[in-house]
């Protein structure tokens, strides 16, 4: 792999930009790996980079049925945080938006990582409250949050409008480490480091069956032949179910559609993330002047990435209170991806009844946050069995009652 | 934007006028029953790529809750019925079958 370097822009510069390489191999698939990863998105990328960076296992492919990221990889908003009210939700979504602050460098790609800070508004006096023992969690659990005045927010996002009539801004959950990134660099990134380290990236490969032999995965039927693997691991998101159901078993899981938009580019005027979860609406503004604006999922489940319309007037609408100027901006685009969603709307990263098998799931409408922290669990649990970040996470809790109830904590748009 | 005939009032409308409930023929086990079995019905779903059937309720019409046949992968909406059976009826399961061929059905009891 050529290295990325300000002086590789200046050789390249100098030669008509004839030297750059590809960013990643175009593999055929092998007869066999040590290693099977489901699911070329950013979590898929990463736990195959984490299996070879921290475990030397590096005879890997990574399978996946379109192209690299071209699922939800591609289609989020690019918020991370970690501003988590349950213990293991901070351990993972922490360790996760650390690994970001040095991704670039790790990587050698620029994944554009940009910690402009982030704030959920509190609008209502439940919130409020609701975002005060969150930050006092943080607190506990070494996440730097803090809770915030209406002024303060106003300081920081001077298009707010605090004092509106049916949403009044009360306060907020700051948390300046907090930001958005590139997403698909972050998608690129992995696969070139994959490559790099000898692993397959192998594109429009389908897997159409997952083969078990006693109880234990043997291998995957695609539609680019049989290929064989002492281990399996499933990082399909929405279409974990589907992939669970050929092997055998069910999951804790219902595929919906979330939608996003963003509208005409304009000059920078919100250097901030905000999120206004009581009226299911976030915006960033993007480095092309676009704002991100994201909204709430579909009440049924889809498979077709695309969700209702009226979703998406009902998210501008309830922004236009608390950002009056958002009024006069056209829409550029739309679009949607279908998240997986569990019953207490935290992730499932865990083995699976087929030994061999594992699968990382469930991460619903914030995913792209966890991408780093979630692959270096997912290696760590595929290649030593266990890992005390995904303990909790186990497919499991919900008979045992387990929950890690952050459907309402996170506050999210669900 | 699926569009829904309520059976119970015979309104047809757009999906802003119902809310969805669901998946159904969910079973719930009586005493006695297994762990196994309470999990199932709390918390596994079926989650299908094609047909779906799930509860709706129009709540802006006449309030009442049915079923519906649809498709996640096309959002075709096969057919509505009455909330009160344990199994899809069998003229919109021909339908269905004719629609979509080779779609494997599950057990419903």
């Amino acid at each position: 792999m050529k290295r990325y370097s300000a002086f590789a822009i200046a050789r390249e510069a100098m030669r008509h930009h004839t030297g750059w390489n590809r960013a990643w191999r175009d593999a055929q698939p092998k007869p066999k790996y040590d290693v099977i990863i489901v699911g070329a998105g950013g979590h898929g990328l990463a736990t195959a980079y984490y299996l070879g960076k921290n475990f030397g296992i590096t005879n890997v492919a990574i399978l996946e049925k379109g192209w690299l990221g071209g699922g939800n990889t591609g289609r989020n908003t690019t918020i991370i945080r970690s501003n988590y009210l349950q213990d293991p939700s901070a351990a993972i979504y922490e360790k996760s938006r650390s690994l970001y602050e040095t991704m670039s460098q790790d990587l050698n790609y620029n994944v554009m990582f940009s910690p402009r800070g982030l704030i959920m508004l509190a609008q209502t006096h439940h919130e409020v409250r609701g975002y005060q023992r969150t930050a006092h969690a943080n607190a506990l659990q070494g996440v730097s949050t803090e809770f915030i005045s209406p002024a303060r927010v106003k300081e920081l996002v001077p298009i707010i409008n605090i004092d509106g009539p049916r949403y009044p801004v009360l306060g907020g959950l700051y948390q300046a480490r907090g930001g958005t990134a590139r997403h698909d660099a972050v998608a690129w990134g992995y696969a070139r480091a994959c490559s790099d380290m000898g692993m397959d990236v192998i594109q429009q490969c389908e897997v159409t069956a997952v083969r078990t032999e006693g109880g234990k995965v043997t291998g995957v039927d695609t539609t680019r032949g049989p290929i064989d693997c002492d281990k399996l691991g499933g990082v399909v998101a929405g279409h974990s179910g589907h992939l669970c159901d050929m092997a055998g078993f069910r999951l804790p899981i219902e595929s919906v559609a979330l939608q996003a938009l963003v509208s005409e580019p304009i000059k920078p005027c919100m250097d901030v993330v905000v999120m206004a979860n009581t009226v299911h609406g976030y915006m960033s503004q993007s480095d092309k002047g676009e704002m991100v604006i994201g909204g709430g999922t579909d009440g049924y489940n889809n498979y077709t990435q695309r969700g209702s319309f009226h979703h998406i007037e009902e998210t501008v609408r309830a922004l236009i209170e608390t950002f009056p100027m958002v009024s006069r901006l056209k829409m550029l685009r739309q679009w949607g991806g279908i998240v997986d969603v569990t019953g207490d709307r935290s992730p499932i990263l865990s083995k699976t009844p087929v030994e061999g098998m594992f699968i990382n799931c469930g991460w619903g409408t914030g995913g792209f946050k966890a991408i780093p922290g979630s692959g270096w669990a997912m290696a760590e649990l595929m290649a030593k069995g266990h890992s005390p970040l995904t303990d909790e996470f186990s497919m499991h809790r919900f008979r045992e009652g387990k929950f890690i109830d952050e459907s309402v904590a996170a506050g999210v748009a669900h | 934007m699926l569009i829904l005939t309520c059976p119970c009032c015979g309104v047809t409308g757009e999906e802003t006028e119902f809310h969805a409930g669901g998946e159904a023929h969910l079973k719930r086990h009586g005493p006695g029953s297994t762990e196994d079995q309470f999990e199932e019905y709390l918390f596994m779903r079926e989650n299908p790529k094609g047909v779906h059937f799930e509860r709706w309720r129009h709540v802006y019409g006449c309030g009442k809750w049915f079923h519906a046949a649809r498709s996640t992968t096309t959002l075709e909406v096969y057919g509505t019925y009455a909330a009160q059976t344990h199994e899809p009826p069998k003229d919109l399961r021909d339908t269905i079958s004719k629609k979509v061929p080779g779609w494997t059905w599950r057990e419903f009891q």
